[in-house]
């Protein structure tokens, strides 16, 4: 049966969002009218700053929370592994590295010792969670959400509070992790710069989608650069390699990559 | 020696609310509820006064005005109250409340130390049954929950990721708080159900490396407090209440003492 190009992509999209608006109570809402969709394998990020309704899209996309009005749809079955931004953990809780992975999951010794290991967390096993150092628990959370054998994988501004080295190289480390089991990627940043050299599509939010598009388009986008100033230019150099990535996907095309929104 | 029914009714009586206290009070220091589980116990001397006056039983009367008072303060800390302020009020205007309402019952000698500080010498055969059923009850709702409230206490937006419901678990907890001051009004009364919520479990941690070791270790410790603090107030004819308090204070002193020695000899 033919399909037009376009309905075949809705069909395989691992997530939808249709003029999704999201608010708490009674207040304006957070978001509106957003159209988001995400593909198998796809690395997509989503930038905007304090406030934007980053973390609020991440959550209604996942089912979170719900919208007032228009439709999120997942694929059947979705397997998602979910990093979370931060852990409120009372110091009072002992909690060993390898039960906090084994929450709501049955795993062997080896598969959490593999699971360590694949996240550069290895020989972590009996360390209590609060003692762990930055870097080594977004590890530790990574390696959690990689058990369940995502078919997604949702950051929540996940290298807060990390330094410059430790960012790149958790970034480097998704980028490996999705290069060996091939999951799509969605997190949330406030930090393009970093982002950007491993993401297909760039979606800039503010309360609505300003624009989207490869990172290239989405830096040069008048409403980027409105939101987070001119001090971008210079350092995308350091990313032109990847201007062209949209060329990988001749199948999905960046529909979105003029802005045409008014500020 | 002959041990007294009487004695051995306590007993068992404050070996059930152990069994209740143990794991239900490390998600009360785990998450930080120690005044929420005070404002409920206070709110069980209202609900004494309520039993009396309208001639009910004790065990409904005090669980239903430690839920209401429960279910309060869950839905004004859901609307934004700050928390602290909010409990801090709660707390003590249910405790003041249910002190001016037991004067009001004229007709009905009240021992208001029996329900401030507990009277587990006194517990009948009925009672116990009673207690047995909401301390089973509560142990059965931590067994049934165990996995999904601990999720949803180390991250909420973790739990729901996994298609849990962090405000039904807690909503659990707080069905569990209520029929824990239910059972334990009798033995140590309003005002100490909240140091048997926090106290065991707070020497617990520091012997503890799982979460499971701690609820278990703290329904031992709880266990044991009951039993000395029995023991003196027979031998030393202390009150049976404040002394199982005393016992738990002596056993988180010690297990300070002995983690600290732990953590030097590393």
């Amino acid at each position: 049966m033919y399909r037009l190009p376009d309905e075949r992509r809705r069909m395989s999209a691992l997530l939808q969002a249709r003029g999704l608006s999201v608010a708490y109570g009674a207040a304006p809402p957070v978001l509106s009218h957003v159209d988001f969709t995400l593909s198998p394998g796809e690395i997509v990020t989503i930038v905007g700053p304090n406030g934007s309704g980053k973390s609020t899209l991440l959550r209604a996309l996942l089912g979170m929370i719900p919208g007032v009005q228009g439709s999120v749809t997942r694929a059947a079955g979705l397997r998602v592994g979910y990093v979370p931004q931060k852990l409120h953990l009372d110091p009072n809780m002992p909690l060993p590295v390898s039960r906090f992975l084994r929450l709501e999951r049955k795993l062997s010794r080896d598969e959490i010792a593999t699971l360590l290991m694949r996240t550069g967390a290895q020989g972590l096993e009996a360390r209590e969670l609060s003692t762990l150092s930055g870097g080594q628990f977004q590890r530790v959370l990574l390696a959690r959400a990689l058990a369940g054998d995502p078919q997604l994988l949702v950051l929540d501004e996940p290298t807060q509070g990390l330094d410059q080295p430790g960012t790149a190289a958790f970034y480097r480390l998704i980028e490996e992790v999705r290069r060996e089991i091939g999951c799509a990627v969605l997190s949330v940043s406030h930090d393009l710069h970093v982002v950007m050299s491993a993401s297909d599509r760039v979606v800039c939010l503010n309360g609505h989608v300003c624009c989207e598009g490869t990172p290239s388009v989405v830096s040069n986008a008048p409403e980027y650069r409105a939101l987070f100033g001119l001090g971008t230019g210079g350092a995308l150099a350091l990313y032109q390699h990847h201007h062209d990535h949209g060329m990988d996907h001749p199948d999905h095309p960046h529909d979105h990559e003029t802005c045409t929104h008014d500020h | 020696m002959i041990i007294d029914d009487f004695v051995l009714r306590a007993l068992a009586a404050g070996l059930l609310v152990a069994l209740a206290t143990g794991p239900l009070g490390c998600f009360v220091v785990w998450r930080r509820m120690a005044y929420f589980g005070d404002a409920t116990a206070h709110a069980s001397i209202l609900g004494v006064a309520l039993s009396l006056g309208f001639g009910v039983s004790l065990f409904a009367g005090t669980l239903a005005t430690a839920l209401a008072m429960a279910l309060l303060v869950s839905a004004l800390a859901g609307r934004g109250w700050a928390l602290d302020t909010t409990l801090g009020v709660m707390a003590h205007a249910a405790l003041a409340l249910g002190l001016v309402a037991v004067s009001f019952l004229h007709g009905v000698r009240v021992d208001l130390n029996a329900f401030l500080f507990g009277d587990i010498l006194t517990v009948r055969g009925t009672d116990l049954w009673v207690m047995a059923g909401g301390a089973l009850a509560v142990c059965g709702l931590m067994l049934w929950r165990w996995e999904a409230l601990l999720t949803a206490t180390i991250s909420e937006d973790l739990a729901r990721s996994l298609g849990l419901n962090p405000d039904r678990e807690r909503l659990i907890l707080t069905l569990a708080l209520a029929l824990v001051v239910a059972v334990a009004l009798k033995v140590v009364g309003a005002l100490l159900i909240g140091a048997l919520l926090v106290i065991p479990p707070a020497a617990a941690r520091n012997f503890a490396r799982t979460p499971e070791q701690m609820a278990l270790v703290s329904v031992a410790l709880a266990a044991i407090s009951v039993v000395l603090g029995l023991g003196a107030s027979l031998t030393l004819d202390t009150p049976a209440g404040p002394s199982i308090v005393v016992a738990a204070s002596a056993l988180f002193a010690l297990s300070v003492i002995t983690g600290a020695v732990k953590k030097g000899g590393r």
